[in-house]
């Protein structure tokens, strides 16, 4: 399944957010979305995910505009994990995780056995299965983002769309979470800030600035000095590392 | 918590069948559990054969035309009240929401107090009153309605703020009627419409509230899912699948119909619609497969009992419902206030 965004251009108010961006996953892709803060990474992200209409352009889902489609359709092929998930009324793990199951049900359904052993499949996916009866506000924040993608695996979608995963994890879950979307097959489009962990999983790399797509390429085409400099505003050496084989960043100083 | 929920379901509905028939022994004359349910299986026509005829004319008409009616209509107000309520504050996705905040109540006042001081409506009788009632809040509904949308998409905060100025406007105008009508009685009579009272049920004015409440209570549970997404917010409903203007518009309509018609029967009881879905959440956590129908059963049984209350409290004068709920209601209602551990939907 591929998710392709043509053209989309996107304002708040007078407010230029996207420019003519025009990103495309292929099947089975890790695609990074890198870009400073306000560079429009979320807000493109959110054009694809439906929460918000592109001014003008197209989202294109397996070449089909997803606004021409219904919302279950799309929730059946599309997940996605957002950068904050403020649950104000008190849900616990297991509930909210089955709440991925949603797009799947029909109206007179009940959950099955299916979907229980799906929603344990997740939880254990994301090492929280011990959490299942916890309050979710009870969580830590690393432990909350977990139990967001693990409703998004859940919805057994062959699409996700992460804005920044790794937010608020620990190293060893930042690792863990990056190496099961990997190991998932699944065709995924991710914003990230952490350039190595970019440069370490992504297949192919978009950068933002001010709303315009100004570089993109494998992650040793787009992460280069000159490109930290020239968007990041950071010195950086980039040496290829002898063990992964992957480009590894140092920063030496900002501009 | 399917266990926990099917122990709460089942205690309930236990708890509403012995409430509902102490409520009908209640009363100026006190009549025995035996003859309240001898009377009224005597009207299934399966069952009438079977039972012997033993009490006098008098006990019958008591039961069965005066005191069942009126504690089933308690019960269908609850508990439509409180599913109404519990449904308003997963579309506004705000606990201090209740039913009235649509501006029904106001809109059933105004229908209301011209129908008393003004006499309106007379060619329609005994159903005057509802009638204009219904219709009140039907306006005051479309009004919020039409003022809540905002480039053809339903602004929720516009809601909440159109509900607000719609019932303020109407509210006048009752208030404008009321101080220029010179009848003491007629005033007395509005007070008492606006405080709620089931003292008007029988049997020809249950049936529409029933059929309604059945209608969308279930609608609103089969809807568990989407209710439960509604209150996770937009980005949640979005991409889980959810319709979410088509669906609010669904809400509104279904919470503002089954409001409309109770209002129209009962008045404005105040608190049931805010508190009950609160404690619910409280025994049953924010899952709406569980707060529906819990919330349905404990406002019939709340309602049942401050009905029998406002009836023997100040025999043979009744108080108005209203005034029972909100006094025993405000004062759990503080308590619930001062538990740390109970989250109202601020977060953490």
């Amino acid at each position: 399944m591929t998710l392709e965004a043509k053209h989309v251009s996107f304002s708040i108010q007078d407010q230029r957010i996207l420019e003519e961006v025009s990103v495309q996953i292929k099947a089975k892709q890790f695609v990074g979305l890198i870009g400073p803060n306000g560079s429009g990474k979320s807000t493109l992200l959110k054009n694809m995910y439906r929460l918000l209409k592109p001014e003008s352009g197209t989202v294109l889902l397996n070449e089909q505009d997803i606004l021409k489609q219904s919302s279950k359709i799309i929730a059946k092929k599309l997940a996605a994990v957002s950068q904050d998930t403020p649950v104000l009324f008190d849900f616990n793990v297991r509930d909210l995780v089955s709440m991925g199951r949603t797009p799947h049900k029909k109206l007179f359904e009940m959950d099955n056995k299916d979907d229980f052993a799906i929603v344990n499949e997740a939880l254990a996916q994301t090492g929280i299965t011990h959490l299942e009866t916890r309050s979710f506000s009870s969580l830590s924040g690393g432990e909350k983002k977990r139990v967001m993608v693990a409703r998004a695996l859940a919805q057994q979608a062959q699409v996700l769309i992460l804005d920044e995963p790794t937010n608020h994890l620990d190293i060893q879950h930042q690792l863990q979470l990056m190496d099961l979307i990997q190991t998932l097959h699944l065709t995924v489009v991710a914003a990230l800030h952490d350039l190595n962990m970019a440069a370490m999983y992504c297949d192919y790399i978009y950068v933002l600035q001010q709303g315009r797509i100004v570089h993109y390429g494998t992650p040793e085409e787009v992460l280069t000095p000159k490109l930290l400099k020239d968007v990041f505003g950071v010195f950086a050496d980039i040496q290829t590392h002898p063990l992964t084989g992957k480009p590894y960043l140092i920063y030496l100083s900002a501009f | 918590m399917n266990k926990k929920f099917m122990v709460f379901a089942i205690t309930l509905v236990l708890l509403l069948i012995v409430s509902m028939t102490l409520a009908v022994m209640i009363g100026s004359v006190s009549i025995t559990p035996l003859y309240v349910w001898k009377v009224i299986f005597s009207k299934i026509p399966i069952f009438s054969n079977l039972i012997e005829g033993d009490w006098s004319r008098s006990q019958e008409i008591i039961i069965w035309q005066i005191r069942v009616p009126r504690v089933m209509l308690a019960a269908i107000v609850g508990a439509g009240l409180a599913v109404a309520g519990a449904a308003v504050q997963a579309l506004v996705r705000n606990s201090i929401a209740d039913p009235y905040i649509l501006g029904i109540s106001s809109g059933a006042t105004v229908g209301a107090t011209a129908v008393i001081i003004l006499g309106a409506f007379s060619f329609l009788g005994i159903y005057a009153l509802s009638i204009a009632a219904f219709l009140g809040s039907f306006i005051a509904m479309v009004l919020v309605f039409l003022l809540s949308r905002v480039g053809g998409r339903i602004s929720i905060f516009r809601l909440l703020l159109a509900g607000m100025a719609v019932s303020f406007i109407l509210s006048a105008i009752s208030n404008f009627m009321l101080m220029m009508s010179k009848e003491e009685g007629g005033i007395k009579a509005v007070m008492y419409w606006m405080l709620g009272s089931l003292a008007g049920a029988k049997w020809g004015n249950i049936f529409i509230p029933a059929i309604i409440f059945v209608i969308v209570f279930v609608l609103l549970w089969l809807h568990y899912r989407q209710l439960n997404l509604l209150l996770l917010g937009e980005e949640a409903a979005v991409t889980l699948g959810v319709h979410l203007q088509q669906f609010r518009i669904q809400l509104i309509v279904l919470v503002s119909l089954l409001t409309g018609v109770l209002v129209a029967v009962s008045g404005s009881i105040g608190f049931v619609g805010l508190i009950i879905p609160h404690i619910v959440r409280l025994l049953v956590g924010s899952n709406y497969k569980y707060v529906i129908p819990i919330s349905a059963l404990l406002g019939a049984v709340f309602l049942v009992w401050a009905d029998a209350i406002a009836r023997v409290l100040i025999a043979p004068e009744e108080m108005p419902i209203g005034i029972i709920t909100a006094f025993c209601g405000g004062p759990f209602f503080i308590w619930l206030l001062r538990r740390n551990n109970y989250s109202f939907g601020e977060g953490d």
